[in-house]
């Protein structure tokens, strides 16, 4: 099982790691706001994520980790 | 557990002050990465532009120069002829390389000085809120071509890769895009590539990377992907522009 | 044009094309952008030519183009891009053309900062670039007298062939206040028989040149800049004098320190201090004799001259106060702009310096 954490702080609610995630498994989380005022990402379905790491890759601001095992699944 | 991708150290980690979804961010990252990889990181000297990355200095982790508008490459080829052995770069935006840059660029080039280029093609001004570029497309609206570009008026965008790629000097010139996971990955390589080109001594290299505006585009981070493929890439066409031969 | 709420930036630009200004070349940099945006907009309406240039420098080089050919015709920049124009000024100098340049100033030195200064106040006043020659130079210190001195500047401009600088700050290019056109009355159009646009194959050529590599000639020139120099000095000085009679205090402060200083003197006038102020308007000529006038009152204890710098203006206040009375000086830099009470205390500072020397209470 693989699984990302996100710095909710740094992340600027952008959405290309929405856009880029080929799961579809990636949302900005309209009930979270970081002191910034930006909807944060969170992967909603760890279950389903294959470690692929295109959120990663995608995110401008470095705020993804991807890691290969489960338990780690919450945010920053 | 086994990490699969985290920040690399060649980063600050200190938070950029770009817009949500600028893929300013994305390239930073490229560049610090390589220059990982590569183990370059100790004597990496980076210079900074004026434009929307002029804080460059705050995010690499690397000694780093600021530059006056357009002048990097001058400034990077003071830093070179000085330490010949360090790896010294340049992150230069549309305005900063293009257009008051441009004599400057040229005569780098022409030269043939060993250092890497990452220009950032976002076809506007993006710090000074939207102004035109050289790089700005026909009929593309910004605040000081409020009407659309008309060629007829202020002329055609450079295409700077193909134009540097008839000097002698350079070594390597390829353009990429960050506007997907694909390109993103491609535009990796054509980074690392420069950055290797130099610790090979071979010469100078420069890689165009096509990039989003969303603010001054005034769109989504994800319709600004979208549009660097709808209008940027058929105008400035994607691959190695020039390799010299070994 | 109804009175309206416009933007220093904006008012600038738009009294430019009302004055008859079709050429306009600029480069953006903050804080003056929204002039060549403006620019942009305006030009094509009244069939004027806007151009975005690649450089300020390439900017002042099309002015100097256009200035030979007979047009009337501006540039825009703020502080470093002043600076890359200098050699451009000193040739549009050096061939005696017309022309103006706007120059909202930041914070520097170097890349320095967005917000306001006074820091270009030397490059301003003593030409800036090389050479022996100097342009004229208008300080306003409200949107409205910013859109009427950009008429004076074209007008001064073509009348004495001197290129002439309008110089803000950030605070003044960004603030919105009403402003009124019209209200300046232009001067008698001048004919440039003097410039490029075709000998028709009925006059002899005309050069627009700098370059005389005869001494006695280039001397001969430089004569005639001084002459006109000196025209200037007697016909175009102007000033705003408030509460100087009898001051005690008399600050000499332009632009937005003026505006400052006038509240300084309100607050002085609650305490019972009689503050005067001194507003250049023009910075060269600079109103010398005013302020030498105005210092030899036997009730001023000292001159302060205030600035958003480290003390420029404050030499020419020293010459022209000629040692007559002390004259101290007192600013902030890096775009710290002080407020009124942080300028009272000097002001009362400075009379307490000298009450007892000058045997004044």
């Amino acid at each position: 099982m693989t699984c990302i954490t996100v710095d909710t702080e740094r992340c600027k609610g952008c959405g290309l790691c929405v856009h880029a995630c080929p799961r579809g498994i990636i949302r900005l989380d309209a009930n979270t706001l970081n002191s910034k005022g930006f909807h944060t990402a969170a992967c909603t379905d760890a279950g389903r994520c294959t470690g692929c790491a295109f959120c990663a890759l995608m995110c401008p601001d470095v705020c993804i980790t991807v890691y290969k095992e489960a338990g780690v699944c919450q945010s920053a | 557990m086994s990490l699969v991708f985290r920040k690399t150290k060649m980063l600050t980690g200190k938070e950029m002050h770009y817009c949500p979804g600028c893929t300013h961010g994305i390239i930073h990252r490229l560049v610090a990465e390589a220059l990982d990889e590569l183990g370059a990181g100790g004597s990496a000297i980076g210079v900074a532009p004026v434009g929307c990355a002029v804080f460059a200095y705050e995010y690499f982790n690397c000694d780093m120069h600021e530059a006056a508008h357009g002048r990097a490459p001058a400034v990077a080829t003071g830093i070179k002829r000085v330490h010949p052995d360090n790896i010294v770069f340049t992150y230069q935006g549309d305005g900063d390389l293009a257009s008051i840059g441009a004599a400057e660029i040229v005569h780098a080039a022409a030269r043939g000085e060993n250092i890497t280029v990452i220009f950032i093609n976002n076809a506007i001004y993006g710090m000074t809120g939207g102004q035109m570029a050289p790089t700005t497309l026909p009929g593309q609206v910004t605040t000081t071509s409020p009407y659309g570009r008309d060629t007829a008026h202020c002329g055609f965008p450079i295409r700077m890769a193909e134009m540097l790629s008839t000097l002698q000097g350079p070594s390597y010139i390829a353009r990429v895009a960050a506007n997907s996971v694909k390109n993103i990955m491609n535009a990796k390589k054509s980074i690392v590539k420069a950055f290797q080109n130099q610790i090979d001594k071979k010469g100078f290299s420069l890689v165009e990377i096509l990039s989003t505006c969303p603010t001054n585009w005034g769109m989504t981070p994800v319709e600004a992907l979208e549009w660097v493929d709808r209008h940027m890439l058929p105008y400035y066409v994607p691959g190695v522009i020039k390799e010299a031969e070994e | 044009m109804p009175k309206c709420l416009m933007k220093g930036n904006e008012a600038i630009a738009e009294a430019a094309v009302l004055a008859g200004c079709r050429f306009f070349f600029g480069y953006p940099i903050t804080p003056q952008n929204q002039i060549p945006e403006y620019m942009a907009r305006r030009m094509p309406e009244v069939g004027g030519c806007f151009l975005q240039a690649e450089s300020e420098i390439a900017a002042i080089n099309m002015v100097y183009g256009a200035a030979g050919a007979g047009a009337r015709v501006m540039t825009s920049s703020s502080s470093p891009g002043i600076s890359l124009k200098q050699e451009g000024i000193s040739y549009i100098a050096g061939a005696r053309l017309p022309c103006v340049i706007v120059n909202m100033v930041r914070g520097g030195p170097g890349l320095g900062g967005i917000q306001p200064a006074q820091s270009d106040y030397f490059q301003a006043t003593r030409g800036g670039g090389h050479g022996d020659y100097r342009t004229v130079v208008l300080a306003p210190a409200s949107v409205q007298e910013a859109a009427e001195l950009t008429a004076l500047a074209f007008d001064i401009a073509d009348e004495y062939r001197i290129p002439v600088l309008l110089l803000g700050d950030g605070m003044l290019g960004q603030m919105m206040e009403p402003v009124e056109f019209g209200t300046y009355r232009p001067r008698k159009a001048v004919q440039k028989a003097w410039a490029t646009d075709g000998t028709k194959g009925q006059r002899k050529p005309n050069v627009i040149n700098s370059l005389y590599l005869d001494a006695a000639e280039l001397e001969q020139v430089n004569n005639i800049i001084f002459d006109t120099h000196r025209r200037i000095q007697l016909n175009e000085t102007r000033a705003e004098l408030v509460n100087t009679d009898g001051c005690e205090v008399l600050l000499v402060a332009y632009g937005t320190t003026a505006r400052l200083a006038k509240s300084v003197i309100e607050l002085g006038k609650k305490q019972g201090m009689k503050i005067g102020l001194v507003r250049p308007v023009t910075l060269w000529p600079f109103p010398a004799g005013d302020i030498a006038r105005l210092a030899a009152q036997p009730e001023v204890g000292a001159v302060l001259s205030v600035e958003l710098s480290g003390g420029q203006m404050v030499d020419d206040v020293r010459i022209a106060v000629a040692g007559k009375k002390p004259v101290e000086f007192f600013g902030r830099t890096g775009g710290m702009v002080p407020m009124p009470e942080e300028i009272l205390e000097q002001a009362i500072r400075v009379k307490k310096r000298y009450q007892n020397v000058l045997g004044f209470s």
